[in-house]
């Protein structure tokens, strides 16, 4: 079975909103409607959306490192606000495993946002039903798309490539190498609800090695040699 | 959490309707029984639209939170799965139950089928109707508080206290109020409905009172470390991701004081039990027919207070990731 996720990397992400603005732009002007925005030039604003990205300081002035944390559904295995809809609005798609709500039959309850420990599902105040992220479903499984565009909107944008997206269940697929080789981990373990979404932890010891690092490439100060040869021997003679 | 008005006067509207109509069978089975003098028609009949009522405007309360109440019929379709469900399918056969009950009543349709005994246990339709319909008000307690159980990451609701509550308030403020109706009527049941009343208050406040003091040691499974997967002691928020509010920061919090929260505590605690309690004795003495009306109203008041502070009091994880705008 196929479970599609996003693994965030969070050694890369600089909390450039980028993700935040593109998944607002994307799904406000999709097929599920606006997500309305309330006195977005006045004092107080508010609006739904799908994906928040916060910031938090870890460890003690001087030695601090600033993590930005992008949150959005996480597309849990076992998602706690699926079984406590009274409608069957709140649903887990079985052919991708993307967790979604159906807006015409949502009776705005709010049980389900009491349900999930993340936050991450918000009433939009104006039409008065759960929104949640959709991992742009309209995206990823529209066959029109250019293979390389059936992302969701946040993947596409990410300046710095900090989002990958996959099938977590498909051993060899992008996301589930990089959470298998560089540690990813889901949120709140302890309550057992198998997040789809994985982060990437922070670390500090990474070797970056290139191609050009691995291939033995010619002496670069040959080129720079400026002495006129008569066919006698020389030191590429000797050393090659 | 955030307490909604809406949500309060539902829980505690039903609970003293279901504990009314409870009152009532648990009246009319007494005086089958011959322990007690029997009652009239009228009263039951009077007595079961008492009940109806307050499950009505408890049903009426629940859709101010609905953002779609048009759609509200919907919610009866995931009862495999959503206590909200089983809530919605078991408040109608309540009502159902209440309503056939008082139609009974009103008909005179009281004449035994059976007579177990020697005239020990006549069974009549108004008989079966209630026991039926005691057992639908004990699945109702059983539903609606396990909404708030059954959400396992609210500590302070993941527990059977929580059922043991909604079930015993609503039994002491039916109890009371069936008390208060007999007062209002200077029926001489107001001893029998104000004792039980007592008993199910005193139960009550024991199994409050631990949910409380389990709710003081409470340990978080949750926090920072683990809402971010970060291993450090010293993490702090430094934003949020938006200026202003949103619907989590709305939803999940009450935006109160601590201070409040004690004070709202110190005053369910005198006005559910103690208050109530003592003015059921001062009605036995002066045999007063408005001292139980008057217990009711200020164990009801209090009980409002005591749902507030329920929502109040319990912390919802998503907060973790609340914590500063900056």
């Amino acid at each position: 079975m196929t479970q599609l996720a996003l693994v965030i990397d969070l050694n890369v992400c600089v909390g450039c909103h980028a993700c935040v603005t593109s998944c607002k732009q994307w799904n406000t002007s999709g097929w599920a409607g606006p997500m309305v925005d309330e006195n977005p030039y006045d004092a107080n604003p508010t609006g739904t959306f799908f994906n928040r990205v916060q910031t938090f300081e870890v460890g003690q002035y001087p030695n601090t490192e600033t993590v930005h944390f992008p949150k959005s559904c996480l597309h849990c295995e076992d998602p706690p606000c699926v079984p406590v809809c009274p409608t069957g609005a709140s649903y887990k798609r079985e052919d991708n495993g993307v967790v979604l709500v159906d807006y015409d039959k949502c009776i705005g309850c709010k049980y389900c946002s009491w349900a999930c420990p993340y936050g991450v599902r918000e009433l939009d105040e104006q039409q008065k039903v759960m929104k949640k992220c959709t991992l742009c479903i309209d995206r990823i499984s529209d066959q029109t798309l250019p293979e390389a565009e059936r992302k969701p909107a946040c993947v596409m944008a990410c300046p710095t490539s900090a989002r990958l997206y996959g099938d977590v269940h498909d051993p060899d697929s992008e996301v589930s190498v990089a959470i298998r080789e560089r540690g990813g981990y889901a949120l709140m373990p302890e309550w057992g609800t198998q997040p789809a979404n994985h982060y990437l932890p922070r670390q500090k010891n990474r070797m970056h090695i290139t191609e050009e690092d691995l291939q033995r490439v010619d002496n670069p100060l040959q080129k720079e040699d400026i002495t006129v040869y008569h066919g006698e021997e020389t030191l590429e003679d000797v050393t090659w | 959490m955030h307490p909604a008005f809406s949500v309060i006067f539902l829980t505690t509207l039903l609970g003293a309707g279901q504990g009314m109509f409870l009152a009532l069978v648990t009246g009319q089975v007494y005086s089958r029984i011959h322990l007690i003098d029997p009652q009239s028609s009228d009263y039951y009949f009077h007595g079961s639209l008492i009940a109806l009522s307050l499950l009505v405007l408890g049903l009426s309360a629940s859709f101010f939170h609905l953002g779609r109440p048009e759609r509200a019929w919907r919610a009866a379709a995931k009862w495999r799965t959503s206590w909200l469900s089983r809530e919605v399918i078991v408040l109608p056969m309540l009502m159902g139950l209440v309503a056939i009950f008082g139609l009974i009543q009103w008909m005179g349709w009281t004449d035994p089928f059976v007579v177990a005994g020697d005239n020990a246990l006549p069974v009549d339709a108004s008989l079966l109707v209630g026991v039926l319909g005691a057992v639908v008000a004990f699945a109702l307690f059983v539903s609606t508080a396990m909404i708030y159980a059954s959400v396992k990451f609210l500590q302070e609701w993941a527990t059977p206290l929580t059922v043991a509550n909604f079930t015993f308030f609503g039994l002491a403020s039916g109890f009371m109020l069936a008390a208060a109706y007999s007062a209002y009527l200077e029926n001489d049941l107001v001893t029998f409905f104000g004792t039980w009343s007592v008993i199910f208050t005193a139960i009550a406040f024991l199994s409050r009172g631990a949910s409380l003091l389990r709710n003081r040691h409470l340990k978080y499974r949750s926090n920072l470390k683990t809402a971010i997967g970060v291993r450090h002691r010293d993490i702090a928020q430094k934003s949020q991701g938006f200026s202003a509010g949103s619907f989590n920061t709305r939803e999940f919090f009450h935006h109160r004081a601590s201070a409040t929260l004690a004070v709202v505590r110190v005053l369910f605690m005198v006005l559910v039990f103690p208050v109530p309690v003592l003015l059921i004795g001062l009605a036995y003495m002066t045999k007063s027919p408005t001292l139980p009306i008057v217990a009711f109203l200020v164990q009801y008041l209090g009980l409002v207070a005591e749902r507030w502070y329920f929502f109040a009091e319990a912390q919802h994880p998503q907060n973790l990731y609340y914590q500063a705008v900056s």
